[in-house]
């Protein structure tokens, strides 16, 4: 592993080098009073001196010109889920006509991507959303070529928002797994960062840069970021008994109470980074040409469940109860691990505010009264 | 043609690299086409370029209407060496609509097959009761004749048929033809009309007309969900073992290939983990909870 510390210009040193190196680096930025993933060319492009305040249905960005702060705020509603799984994808193209067929299979970007100042928490999310759409029998090719052609520098949380719960699946606030460089803004002192390899090929690009060597006391300073950021942490989700306690729940009174509340608007689908339901439709030119197009769907619709007849789940509780326990319970039977990450988007971006940590922790108040 | 890929970050050149795409369906040309009812068709498709792989029986192709859309229809050929699969359909949207009025050498798309199978490519020395309501008996019809051409001396094989009226049945001619093979066929409606000399009533009543031996019985289910599970019941109680009853699920599938959301039952991708279940034992539960 190679440790080093930067200062602002060694970040833009770092972008400057993937750059040369031929990638596309995508970072995060702002863009319509939120933190968005943009394409990025230096370090002014990064979101410096903001910081975002999350609450249950709420997000606000703030600025203060006079910080230096680069990496102060957490998620913003885009996951980079985008990446992998377009929310909008032409996947073949055709011509018909009596007899004759013409089938254009459309190519899917094989550029090399940088994933630049991602959180671990979306590092994760991505790596769940992976392995649905690339480790069963038919992987799916965009997913396939975008993960080879990647390469990931994360950044380490220091100050997650409140409705965060990573701490909850090991997915944050520090990264390790999935990282090819992983960066910690350090504000304690002087405003550096530390900047380590996690990967072959991010040791090969941080060998390239001269960066002063990493002390102890840097080391030390980093951990207390984590540190802080980890005691930050107050909502949480019981990772190990969780897809149980959903399971057992199926008939729980809780779902017509969330109900009460949900406007089944999908945010929390659109939102969330491993959600990949997605509906297919053809969509024809004036001509005998069309095109196959594959877009995000949500679970909250009443077509999502539709079978000649009607739609098997048509009340809201249904729809929040599949998508809940999709989530936290059959995508354990289903892909063999939780499909939860503990971002909070779902959280921050329901328009009513419905916390899943809350409502998982009433599932379980629940259950214990009835004992 | 320019990068179809309509989210911005992504409009970047390509290197050709593309894996094949397993949404990409292949052409079939329409060969035949028979009326089996007023809403449901069974047309014979070949290859034009490339097949799709060997099928078994129970599983399924998601089917393309060109310009219209795709939807997952069951195979209803029995599996052979021929290139010409069978798919009855019945119109109940947009795209099934398009398919069964397209006419004889007409292309479609073909993608497949998925899923699971009846497991009756090797029926062992079992006895067999299939039970079939309505256009539930397309996706049976190619274990039937399986187990039909494999039926020796010994083995009993029931074909239970129940249906809304006598116009609805389906397959009529080869319920003559399984006859000879040695088939029990039963048949039974909802409503009789003047000229119908069968039962009427429940498929589940047709159970009592059956001859098999219990203790080595496997039965294949597949029809309306309140049938299944009063007929799975039946079967129970006349002692087949529930982990011998298969059943063959519907839900709204897009992709065939587990990518889509849509199909879930629980912790099941119908269209990855079934179609075809063993009713034991989650299937059960499963299905008698409710959904709404």
């Amino acid at each position: 592993m190679l440790a080093g510390i930067a200062d602002t210009q060694g970040i833009d040193d770092l972008i400057k080098l993937l750059l040369g190196e031929g990638y596309v680096v995508m970072g995060p930025g702002v863009e319509r009073n939120v933190i968005q993933k943009k394409e990025i060319t230096s370090v002014g492009d990064l979101p410096k001196g903001y910081t975002d305040t999350q609450t249950p249905g709420s997000y606000r960005l703030e600025r203060d010109l006079s910080s230096p702060e680069l990496f102060s705020w957490a998620v913003g509603p885009a996951s980079f889920k985008n990446s992998l799984f377009p929310a909008k994808q032409t996947l073949f193209e055709g011509k018909i006509s009596k007899g004759k067929a013409s089938i254009t299979q459309k190519e899917v970007p094989s550029h090399k991507t940088c994933f630049f100042g991602i959180r671990p928490c979306e590092v994760a999310g991505m790596a769940v959303l992976a392995k649905v759409m690339t480790d069963g029998a038919y992987p799916d090719p965009q997913a396939v070529s975008v993960r080879k052609n990647s390469l990931v520098v994360a950044v380490e949380c220091g100050r997650p928002a409140e409705n965060c719960f990573c701490t909850s699946f090991n997915t944050g606030p520090m990264a390790d797994d999935g990282c090819d460089i992983i960066i910690t803004e350090i504000t304690e002192g002087n405003h550096r960062f530390l900047i380590r390899s996690g990967s072959d090929a991010g040791y090969a690009i941080l060998s390239r840069l001269a960066y002063k060597p990493a002390l102890p006391e840097d080391v030390s300073a980093r951990d207390k970021v984590i540190a802080k950021s980890i005691s930050a942490i107050s909502k949480s989700i019981d990772q190990e008994n969780t897809p149980a306690l959903l399971a057992r729940n199926i008939g729980s009174t809780i779902w017509a109470n969330i109900a009460n509340r949900c406007l089944s608007c999908g945010n929390c689908t659109m939102v969330c980074p491993t959600c990949f339901c997605a509906s297919f439709e053809h969509s024809n030119g004036l001509e005998e040409d069309f095109s196959a197009v594959r877009r995000w769907d949500s679970c909250f619709d009443s077509a999502h469940s539709y079978i000649h007849g009607g739609s098997v789940r048509t009340s809201v509780a249904s729809k929040y109860r599949q998508w809940m326990t999709h989530k936290l319970s059959t995508w354990v039977d289903q892909f063999g691990e939780i499909g939860c990450v503990g971002c909070g988007r779902c959280i921050t971006w329901c328009p009513v505010g419905i916390d899943i940590t809350e409502e998982t922790a009433k599932i379980a108040e629940g259950e214990s009264l009835h004992k | 043609m320019t990068s179809a890929n309509q989210t911005s970050e992504i409009e970047y050149g390509n290197a050709g690299e593309t894996e094949e795409s397993p949404f990409v369906p292949l052409p079939y040309k329409i060969v035949s086409k028979h009326k089996d009812t007023q809403d449901i068709a069974t047309i014979a498709i070949e290859p034009v370029e490339g097949s799709i792989k060997p099928y078994k029986s129970g599983q399924f192709n998601m089917l393309t209407a060109y310009r219209v859309g795709e939807v997952a229809i069951s195979i209803s050929s029995e599996p052979t060496s021929a290139k010409r699969i069978v798919h009855t359909i019945r119109d109940v949207g947009a795209v099934s609509h398009a398919l069964i009025n397209s006419e004889i050498g007409d292309m479609i798309g073909v993608r497949g097959p998925f899923g699971t199978d009846w497991q009756t490519s090797d029926p062992g020395d079992a006895d067999y009761v299939v039970v079939a309501g309505g256009i539930g008996l397309a996706p049976l019809r190619g274990a039937i004749f399986e187990l039909a051409n494999q039926i020796g001396k010994k083995r009993k094989v029931n074909l239970l048929v129940g249906a809304r009226s006598p116009d609805q049945i389906i397959y009529v001619a080869d319920m003559r033809r399984l006859e000879q093979l040695g088939v029990k066929v039963y048949e039974t409606v909802d409503i009789a009309d003047s000229n119908w000399r069968g039962s009427v009533g429940l498929v589940t009543e047709l159970i009592d007309k059956a001859v098999f031996d219990p203790s080595n019985t496997k039965a294949l289910l597949c029809g309306p969900e309140i049938m299944i599970r009063f007929t799975a019941r039946k079967l129970i109680e006349s002692g087949i073992d529930p982990q011998s009853i298969l059943v063959s699920l519907e839900r709204n599938m897009q992709c065939g290939i587990g990518l889509c959301g849509h199909c879930q039952l629980g912790p099941y991708l119908i269209c990855r983990d079934g179609p075809v279940f063993t009713w034991a034992p989650l299937v059960k539960d499963l299905l008698s909870q409710k959904e709404r």
